[in-house]
């Protein structure tokens, strides 16, 4: 194991930050096509940590769990989009805080 | 230490543009450069195939779907006639989250722990050789001998995800909002037809 370039608390830091803008992203805007797009910015922070402390150990289960996290956030992309596409149809007009009927 | 700089720089000004554009299109285009920054990063972190995945799945793949919803759904009128951001009483308690978080996270990081020290499993080397740690080849070997199960995972989500999709939005999705208005639109349907319309 050698001494990375940057000290992996920056890329912590970095990742957190990026997580945070994410949540707010999340939090604050109505569209969901730019909520969707929040949530793959938080999912590539978590990458981005997994990919930063795969490289501080020299262990390479990190790199196949971003992997597996690039092929969660497709899916949750292709059957989130599907949802807004299926609203879209009904509604006519896509705001989440209208979206009621999936409470059951 | 330079390159990690400027390119934190970008993906944290990409970011922020993606949050705060008004249109889907600009939100889209932050997020793209956001993700050629952090492929370049995954480089500078000597992981050369989760970069060039980076690139291939998720600015090739997934923005493009994005894209196509986009162009689906703005080809009417504007289908986004939301009301204003949620931005004024949820602004301030999400900045205090974030605050505390992050002097949270620099207090615990100051001087950086490692607890577990797993003994490595690949060679570090320059990124473009054969077989150091990210390459391609280190990659296969370690998905295909000791991360096999999850492998087949990733397989069934995919398989999961493509039945999902083809559900909600295929041809013939049955969707119906609720029974009530299901039994609605039935009657008018019947009522429009006993007028004789057209």
């Amino acid at each position: 194991m050698d001494v990375m370039a940057v000290p992996v608390g920056y890329y912590v830091s970095l990742s957190a930050v990026i997580f945070f803008i994410g949540v707010a992203g999340v939090l604050v805007r109505r569209n969901p096509l730019v909520m969707l797009m929040s949530i793959e910015l938080m999912f590539n922070a978590a990458n981005l940590l997994f990919l930063a402390f795969a490289r501080a150990w020299v262990h390479n289960a990190g790199h196949i769990f971003a992997f597996l996290v690039i092929t969660v956030a497709a899916a949750e992309a292709a059957i989130g989009l599907a949802i807004v596409v299926t609203v879209f149809r009904s509604n006519k007009h896509v705001d989440v805080d209208d979206v009621a009927t999936m409470k059951g | 230490m330079i390159v990690f700089w400027i390119l934190a720089a970008i993906m944290l000004a990409s970011a922020m543009w993606c949050i705060t554009a008004v249109r889907p299109v600009y939100s889209l285009v932050a997020l793209l450069l956001h993700f050629f920054a952090l492929a370049a990063m995954y480089l500078t972190l000597n992981a050369e195939f989760l970069a060039v995945i980076q690139l291939i799945v998720y600015s090739g793949a997934i923005l493009i779907l994005f894209l196509f919803v986009i162009a689906l759904l703005s080809s009417g009128v504007s289908p986004f006639s939301v009301g204003p951001d949620r931005l004024p009483r949820i602004a301030y308690p999400a900045v205090a989250a974030i605050v505390v978080a992050l002097g949270f996270l620099t207090y615990a990081l100051g001087g950086v722990v490692r607890p577990v020290n797993p003994t490595p499993t690949s060679t570090l080397g320059p990124v473009g050789t054969a077989d150091v740690f990210g390459s391609v080849g280190d990659f296969g070997k370690a998905l295909f001998t000791s991360y096999l199960l999850p492998f087949e995972i990733t397989a069934l989500v995919l398989m999961v995800a493509v039945i999902g999709v083809i559900l909600l939005a295929g041809d013939q999705a049955p969707y119906v909002p609720s029974r009530k208005q299901a039994m609605k639109a039935q009657r008018e349907m019947r009522e429009a037809i006993v007028r004789g319309g057209d």
